[in-house]
């Protein structure tokens, strides 16, 4: 064999690094919760309210993690902006909320004053994601990939600081719902209202999104345009406007997964899109990118993930304020499964060679 | 005559969709031999088997005594087993000469920090490296086009340069991916004694895949005929005309052999036209 | 086909061009640029944006009506011109009228009384219909400037062009003729006023560059011929003259700017010498890098630790040898990061490197390192770099004395940042020349085909990658002197766009293309506090109107000219 030393030295430094970080995360994350274990800082009643808050912020990542997900499926682009689109979802719902909210129609009809804003911000997420696609996105189909990511890169900013142009750079606290405060009583266990009604609505709006993809005459044509372009255009397909429908759709998913977010947390800003967009990307990633219930279950997975394991590994490491460095966990999962398992968990769309 | 390269039991699937189904395969060194086939039966997979683009599922690849599937491309290149792709792909940003320079690359050794510095052995491999990559050029007739960015090069000329770029690395053995597709009778001609000359002159193995009969019965000395991933026939071309089973592959029951010829004519030109 | 009408297409670019304007408004941008004048006391650079927005509106219905009708026909292209503007100005007296009735305010943060002002030119709501009247000027002379013979369009462009980057440089300019002196201060004050250019000013300089350019015009062929026709030696000696002087320039810039330009110099100079290193990485090798301010964040920290007499530092390290280590330290890491991520291609890899970016950046800032990095509290009392000898180590939080030149200025850093910045373009300059920077662009081009050539992909994209860590590192490590402290918060990836942006601006893989770049993006901005309030706006603006448009930059790399060139000729002799 030609192969001189040095390379063979690489090849081994590549699979010796590669099983490095493996050996490594295995072993702080066994460690890390065999020591909080023992140390039993945490009762079980806090074990599962950290599985429940886990499970209503997953849901939030799986229903944004539709649009990455629809999106990549159809166009093989990573749509940057679409964390952002979420924040537009939550800033429509926060204005309208806010107006609805002085009028008192929200103490009086709790329940649509919960979807009214929902709706409201499908809409207007929806909108704007059309429009990012037909002016950002359109014209650069067929373009090297990296035209198109860097294209919406820009078009991400641009949300980001138009927003902060239109509304400033403060925080806007979402209006109280009086209905949703307090717990329930489930098993014996007290949960947070607001968290229930999150995850249901998240679930119920997945529903939604699924029987749509897989039982609608749009949703068939989706799943046709993103196996071939070419032959669904051939069968009749009016391929372009199924593109837009799927922004469309995916953001209006991300719409409504930024009016349940602001009711958990309640903060309402230009940039709280990024980090919801990453960790939904993420999510995506994780349960195997082009893939619909992939998405879900990697939003639940990564959504527990993350609050379960700052108190379950990362303290019993000796980590001071482990909660600081729960979005490195998500980040580090990303990395993680882009090294290891890029196909993701349910996926099989992409292979190595394609992603 | 000595083999060059065995090929035994290859074996490639793409999920539930068998490309390549164990297939047996020897070219003899310093011979021109083909592979044909409808579309989609596998010959561009196999291709791919052999210079390690996509891993052979099972099967054995032995070139020169080295086994190959284990290796990667840029090795397997090293071996001397070079190509050119059906649908061309050069490096389209970059000028013609330095595409074919970057077909030299594994013959030239200086690493990043003498380049940097500019010592006089990088200056005298370069000048050789580049002096090499004229004569390439001058050798597929492309002399003076040196400087054109590859993908403002009419076709033509982007297939040659495309070989060009191939017999940088020296191969022994150059697989020809369709090299006749979106040719004109008289370039195809040109092509068919440009193939011989690399074989007589410069010594290289050619191992084609082509559409074009007229081609390949003309130049081959083994043909290897491929359908639905399965090898259905070989030998040499006289053999391969009268064989009922490739007939019968191509045309389906009860055509004659003069059809052949004809069908095949119109299915080039379809590749033709999708390629322009 | 049935072709549109060529009126209904002009309201409609008017309606788009005027939802455009109110998207202005609304982000903010009339008001703040309304405390700026172009011209003193007669237009200001509000107003300016929306007359801006007016003509366009004229121009582009202008063009849409000759494509429609497929010819000039000036009365058609006129009227549709006018009818665009018309509209422009029609939705932004809507606006306004709205405005006065409903409180947009509480939504829209800028739909202040000062924008309505603005917009009205301080006639109150009652003279609105003014708005469209200008609006219907502007576009008509919009659909005329369409109209104009090429040899009058060019210059009146170029001066028009030009007038308003005068404009806005009118503060710099202004503070540097002064400090030359009487003579030049009287210039300065006959030429710029507080806030923008003067009357006066401003006709010398549109008239002046009016004039220039139809002289080169006429004679700029019979100039270039002559300097064709110089023999090499003359030509060789031009291009040193020409190279002195921008030496000249940069070198003594810093020292007759005063402090705040200075800085904003210091600035460019960093982002150039960073940009230069992911030139490499994203412009040669194709690797999208969104993790670069990990690379820049791990140069500033090992400066930052070594030199700092603060509670943190380790060790009074002379930065001449921190420096180094710094850099080492950043390619170290870049090795450790770059061997496994590599194998994953194209937009993944920019995903995955910006999750290590942000790893990087909490880790940093997080109490459970603090103990190490300071954790949000930062590092600070970074020592500056001393031309001399240092003093004994005495105690950690004592500073070591210099016993020489003391480098504290950022005039001082700047030279630092330039020299980096000569020896990083001239590394790179050798690279793309060499077998390596070859297979780089092989790679950009087609991985594959680069890999089916030999080309060992691991080994060469880890190289790229390491050495665009190095560079971020050194880059990271002068800004940690520049500023003497660090901060985790300072590291978002804002940086690592910043330097994407700034490549793409200026065109990838090319070296002069970052300098332009840096200078546009991050340079102006800084110069400019209006503009700098909308800088990430416009970026986000930049990065998709240059893909759309010109995705090879605006200086873009040499083969890309050559190949222009190589057409340009072509064209000479087929004509």
């Amino acid at each position: 064999m030609r192969t001189s030393p040095g390379e063979r030295l690489l090849d081994l430094a590549v699979s010796g690094v590669l099983w490095g970080f493996r050996i490594l995360l295995v072993a702080a994350i066994l460690i890390g919760t065999i020591a909080t274990i023992r140390a039993g800082k945490y009762t079980s009643e806090q074990w599962i309210d950290f599985v429940v808050f886990g499970i209503s912020q997953g849901s939030i990542y799986a229903l944004i993690a539709l649009g990455y997900t629809m999106v990549y499926g159809i166009l093989r682009m990573i749509n940057f902006a679409h964390g952002d689109i979420f924040m537009t979802g939550a800033f429509a719902a926060y204005f309208l909320a806010t107006w609805m909210n002085g009028t008192g129609f929200i103490d009086s009809y709790p329940i649509l004053g919960l979807l009214i804003p929902i709706l409201f911000a499908m809409i207007v997420a929806g909108g704007i994601a059309m429009l990012v696609e037909r002016i950002a996105y359109r014209p650069l189909r067929g373009a090297p990939r990296l035209v198109p990511l860097i294209s919406a890169i820009g078009a991400s900013f641009f949300l980001e600081y138009a927003f902060r142009g239109f509304f400033g750079p403060g925080v806007y606290a979402y209006p109280p719902i009086k209905a949703l405060e307090g717990e329930w009583d489930i098993l014996g266990i007290g949960i947070l209202k607001v968290q229930v009604v999150v995850a249901v609505a998240a679930f119920i709006m997945m529903a939604i999104l699924y029987s749509i993809v897989m039982f609608t005459k749009v949703g068939k044509a989706m799943r046709a345009v993103s196996e071939s372009k070419d032959t669904a255009a051939l069968m009749g397909i009016d391929v372009n406007r199924i593109i837009v429908s799927t922004f469309a759709l995916g953001a209006a998913m991300a719409g409504a997964a930024g009016v349940l977010y602001s009711l958990i947390f309640r903060q309402v800003g230009f940039f709280m899109g990024f980090t919801p967009g990453i960790k939904a990307f993420t999510a995506a990633v994780l349960g195997g990118i082009g893939n619909i219930p992939g998405a879900m279950v990697g939003g639940l997975v990564l959504g527990i993930f993350e609050s379960v394991g700052p108190s379950l590994f990362l303290e019993g490491l000796g980590i001071t304020r482990p909660y600081q460095l729960k979005d490195a966990i998500a980040y580090t999962m990303l990395v993680m499964i882009l090294l290891f398992r890029p196909s993701g968990i349910l996926g099989e769309r992409i292979t190595t060679k394609k992603a | 005559m000595t083999t060059l390269l065995t090929a035994t039991k290859v074996t490639k699937r793409f999920g539930g969709l068998v490309a390549v189904n164990a297939v047996d395969f020897e070219i003899p060194e310093k011979s021109i031999v083909s592979m044909i086939g409808p579309n989609g039966a596998g010959k561009t997979t196999f291709f791919n088997c052999i210079t390690g683009f996509g891993k052979c599922d099972e099967g054995e690849i032995i070139f020169e005594g080295t086994p190959t599937q284990r290796l990667r491309p840029d090795q397997i290149s090293r071996l001397g087993i070079s190509r050119t792709y059906q649908n061309i792909r050069l490096f389209a940003e970059m000028s013609a000469l330095e595409n074919i320079l970057v077909g030299q690359h594994i013959f030239l050794h200086s690493s990043w920090m003498s380049a940097v510095i500019g010592t006089p052995k990088v200056h005298q491999e370069e000048r050789i490296a580049l002096a090499e990559a004229q004569r390439l050029l001058d050798f597929v007739g492309l002399k003076g086009q040196g400087d054109m960015m590859a993908r403002n090069l009419p076709y033509g000329a982007q297939r040659r340069l495309e070989i060009a770029r191939a017999l940088a690395t020296k191969p022994k053995l150059l697989l020809l991916d369709e090299p006749s597709a979106g040719m004109n009778p008289r370039e195809t001609e040109d092509l068919t004694a440009f193939i011989r000359q690399l074989r007589d002159e410069l010594g290289i193995t050619i191992f084609l895949i082509e559409h074009h009969m007229r081609v390949v019965m003309g130049i081959s000395e083994h043909i290897t005929v491929l359908d639905y991933g399965e090898k259905i026939a070989e030998g040499t071309p006289a053999e391969i005309q009268k064989n009922p089973r490739v007939i019968e592959a191509y045309l389906g029951r009860g055509a004659a052999t003069e059809g052949m010829a004809t069908a095949h004519e119109r299915h080039s030109d379809k590749t033709n036209s999708k390629l322009r | 086909m049935k072709k549109e009408n060529f009126l209904w297409s002009a309201v409609k670019t008017g309606l788009i061009v005027g939802v455009v304007a109110i998207f202005i408004c609304f982000v903010g941008m009339v008001e703040v640029f309304s405390k700026r004048d172009v011209i003193e006391k007669l237009i200001t650079l509000g107003q300016f944006v929306l007359l801006a927005a007016m003509f366009s509106a004229g121009f582009i219905a202008s063009r849409h009506t000759s494509s429609l009708l497929e010819k000039n026909k000036p009365v058609s292209n006129l009227v549709a011109g006018l009818v665009a503007g018309l509209f422009t100005g029609l939705v932004l007296a809507l606006l306004v009228v709205v405005g006065a009735e409903v409180n947009l305010r509480a939504v829209f943060l800028n739909a202040t009384t000062t924008l309505y002002d603005v917009l009205t030119l301080d006639k109150g709501v009652g003279n609105v219909w003014i708005l469209p009247l200008i609006g219907a000027v502007a576009g008509l002379l919009g659909a005329a400037s369409l109209l104009l013979p090429q040899i009058l369009r060019r210059p009146i462009t170029q001066a028009l062009v030009f007038v308003i980057f005068m404009a806005f440089f009118s503060g710099l300019f202004r503070v540097v003729m002064i400090n030359q002196g009487s003579d030049m201060s009287k210039a300065a004050k006959y030429l710029f006023g507080q806030t923008g250019l003067t009357l006066e000013g401003t006709l010398i300089f549109f008239l002046g560059v009016i004039a220039v350019s139809m002289l080169w015009s006429y004679k700029g062929k019979d100039i270039q011929a002559g300097v064709t026709r110089l023999p090499k030696a003359g030509r060789l000696s031009l291009r040193v003259i020409v190279y002195a002087l921008i030496a000249y320039v940069a070198l003594g810039l810093p020292q007759v700017s005063g402090p705040f330009i200075a800085q904003v110099i210091v600035t460019v100079a960093l982002f150039v010498l960073m940009g230069l290193g992911l030139n490499i990485t994203l412009g040669f090798a194709g690797l999208l890098d969104l993790g670069f301010v990990a690379f820049y964040a791990i140069g500033a920290y090992t400066v930052g630790l070594l030199t700092s007499y603060g509670a943190f530092g380790l060790q009074h390290i002379p930065f001449w040898v921190a420096v180094p280590i710094a850099v080492l330290v950043a390619m170290a890491s870049g090795a450790m990061l770059g061997l496994p991520v590599l194998g994953i291609r194209g937009d993944y890899l920019a995903i995955a490197t910006l999750g290590f970016g942000e790893i990087v950046r909490l880790l940093a800032g997080s109490d459970f390192l603090a103990p190490f990095f300071g954790g949000p509290q930062g590092i600070i009392g970074i020592q500056k770099p001393c031309l001399g000898t240092l003093g004994p180590f005495i105690r950690v939080d004592v500073p070591r004395v210099c016993n020489g030149l003391e480098l504290g200025k950022p005039q001082d850093i700047y030279y630092i940042a330039v020299v980096s910045a000569v020896i990083i373009a001239f590394v790179a300059w050798r690279l793309r020349e060499s077998r390596l920077g070859r297979a780089w662009m092989a790679i950009r081009e087609d991985e594959d085909v680069a890999e089916a050539l030999g080309v060992n992909l691991i080994q060469t994209k880890l190289l790229a990658y390491m050495l665009g860590a190095a560079f971020a590192g050194l880059g990271g490590a002068i800004f940690a002197t520049l500023i003497g402290s660090i901060f985790a918060t300072s590291m978002q990836l804002i940086v690592s766009i910043n330097v994407v942006s700034l490549i793409i601006v200026g065109g990838m893989g090319s070296i002069p293309g970052v300098i332009v770049g840096a200078i546009a993006l991050i340079g102006l901005p800084e110069l400019l506090r209006e503009v700098s309030e909308f800088r990430f706006l416009l970026y986000g603006a930049t990065l998709i109107i240059m893909m759309l448009a010109k995705p090879e930059g605006l200086w873009p790399s040499q083969a890309t000219r050559r190949e222009l060139h190589h057409t340009e000729v072509e064209a000479g002799v087929k004509a």
